[in-house]
């Protein structure tokens, strides 16, 4: 469940956070895009080190450490499956001829693994931090503003909302079906997939038992009884956001003319100089 | 027996649950764990089966350290029945529910029919015997998930507040029950605010407050004792209160049980007429 350490908000006030929430999706969109774009090593190890920065000052570095960590699993996964596909079929990757057992088409290969790798981790990486730094209120207003229907606003602030909730109360379950002998990590892959059906179904009954009495005590409040709402805060850009955009905007300049003129140099070929 | 020594344990979020805890609770033993929320009361007992272990101390079970065993084998000696009864259920019927745990520990068909049976019995849910747990009403669910611990008949029982969304003949019941298990030579550990319910047993009773206990006692000499109380965010048994307001009449001020408190209000009726 450590993996959605990292998207529990707190709330604590520093730049980051006084940003409004849009700038900073807007700014998570661009590293988006840009980890999309590139699969060079070199310019997505750039690309991982560009939130580090919002990472101190917003000092939210254990809880994000801990959703890397938590996400550590399924990098390794794609790790493993980029190199092995790369191994089989390595006709898509430049300068390797199959079958691979050059020490060179090594080291292209495993570059490659490890920019697949990188590029997942940067994603998780910026949207943890986006997450951390963004209380689900906020979210939830700047949604608002951008015309969105306010249902679909709060549906998505609750679900934000209760992703902490759905975690905590897992570990519970979890504890509670160990105090009656469960032991997950036993057995083979498929067994150990069967672990958790005592885990799953108490979830998912209880959160739609929760669901549903959240809808009848937001009826019971006159939920949707007003078409026209009115908010007691309003989103204001102010000059730090102002700065962010025209950073994101220029990164994403520079990436897509990077991209489009400037061939990145590989990690093999720099060290082969 | 169950040895706590020198506990310590603190949160991965870094909140100090426990400070320094020593208690030792013998085979046989009925104990009542009280006081304020977040005294760390559930925490310390969470220590007793291994779901959590000492950040620093140790904690022993007939001489075993919680540290070197898993939660499955120290659970066959230390059963929980944890608060919430829709954290456990999952099973498509009462039975199946029942005989999970006793699967688990790998007990035969033949035994596990006959320990079903027998924990059916006991709780009074034998006619729900091929009915989905989630069609039963709050209190019969959570007989239902006593009966699943009861079922492999552990030496040490911890419940985490039974009394909760209890009715009072169910309380009684459970009460009745409860006794009866004690006088079975069963060490009964309840985590509790209900000072009636800890009143009409009359256990020994240990009073937490912010991570230390506070006190360690019988039940007539700790909720009897209205400074020690007020520290614990509990108010004395309604009859203590009675007794301790009257005591300027020669009252006795360790009264906690009715019928006690009947039988010297009589004697004192008669004396005087």
């Amino acid at each position: 469940m450590s993996v959605f350490e990292g998207f529990k908000f707190r709330k604590v006030s520093s730049v980051v956070h006084n940003l409004d929430p849009r700038v900073k999706f807007f700014f998570v969109l661009v590293l988006f895009v840009m980890a999309v774009l590139f699969t060079n090593f070199l310019a997505l190890l750039v690309l991982f080190l560009v939130p580090l920065p919002f990472v101190f000052v917003a000092k939210v570095n254990r809880q994000w450490l801990r959703s890397l960590r938590g996400a550590a699993l399924l990098a390794i996964f794609i790790f493993a499956t980029n190199f092995i596909f790369g191994y089989f079929y390595p006709t898509s990757l430049s300068g390797i001829t199959q079958p691979v057992d050059t020490l060179f088409e090594y080291v292209v290969l495993l570059e490659r693994s490890v920019a697949m790798t990188l590029r997942f981790v940067v994603l998780i990486s910026s949207f943890s931090v986006f997450f951390l730094t963004t209380s689900p209120d906020h979210l939830g207003l700047a949604l608002q503003q951008s015309h969105v229907p306010y249902e679909f606003c709060f549906a998505f602030t609750t679900a934000v909302r209760f992703v902490p909730v759905l975690a905590d109360e897992a570990q519970t379950i979890m504890d509670a079906q160990k105090a009656r002998g469960l032991e997950l990590e036993r057995g083979n892959l498929f067994k150990r997939v069967r672990n958790y059906i005592p885990i799953l179904i108490p979830l998912i009954v209880n959160a739609i038992r929760r669901s549903l009495e959240l809808a009848e005590s937001m009826e019971s409040r006159a939920w949707g009884a007003s078409k026209k709402r009115t908010n007691l805060y309003e989103l204001k850009l102010k000059r730090a956001d102002y700065v962010l955009v025209v950073i994101s905007v220029l990164m994403l300049i520079c990436a897509v003319y990077v991209w489009l003129f400037v061939p990145v140099p590989s990690l093999t070929t720099l060290l082969s100089l | 027996m169950l040895e706590v020594k020198d506990l310590f344990y603190a949160y991965p979020t870094g909140l100090e649950a426990l400070k320094g805890i020593n208690l030792t609770v013998d085979d046989g033993e009925f104990l009542a764990v009280m006081g304020q929320n977040g005294a760390g009361k559930t925490t310390l007992v969470k220590h007793f089966n291994g779901l959590l272990k000492p950040t620093s101390g140790e904690v022993l079970v007939d001489g075993v350290s919680t540290r070197d065993v898993s939660v499955a084998k120290l659970a066959r000696t230390v059963g929980f029945v944890f608060q919430n009864p829709d954290h456990q259920l999952f099973s498509e019927s009462v039975e199946e529910e029942i005989a999970f745990a006793l699967k688990n520990f790998g007990f035969e068909e033949t035994v596990i029919e006959k320990q079903v049976t027998w924990a059916l019995n006991l709780l009074d849910v034998l006619e729900y015997r091929k009915t989905s747990p989630f069609m039963l009403s709050g209190g019969e669910r959570k007989r239902v998930a006593l009966a699943s611990i009861l079922a492999w008949d552990p030496n040490v029982i911890i419940l985490d507040e039974p009394t909760i969304g209890q009715d009072h003949q169910q309380k009684e019941k459970l009460q009745q029950f409860i006794l009866q298990l004690n006088a079975q030579k069963k060490t009964v550990v309840v985590v509790t605010h209900d000072v009636e319910f800890v009143a009409e047993c009359n256990p020994r009773v240990i009073l937490m407050r912010q991570g230390k206990v506070l006190v360690d006692g019988k039940a007539e000499k700790i909720l009897t004792d209205p400074e020690l109380l007020l520290q614990a965010s509990i108010v004395p048994p309604q009859i203590t209160q009675i007794f301790l307001e009257l005591a300027d009449f020669g009252l006795p001020t360790d009264v906690i049980d009715v019928h006690v408190a009947t039988k010297v209000l009589l004697n004192r009726l008669r004396g005087q007429s």
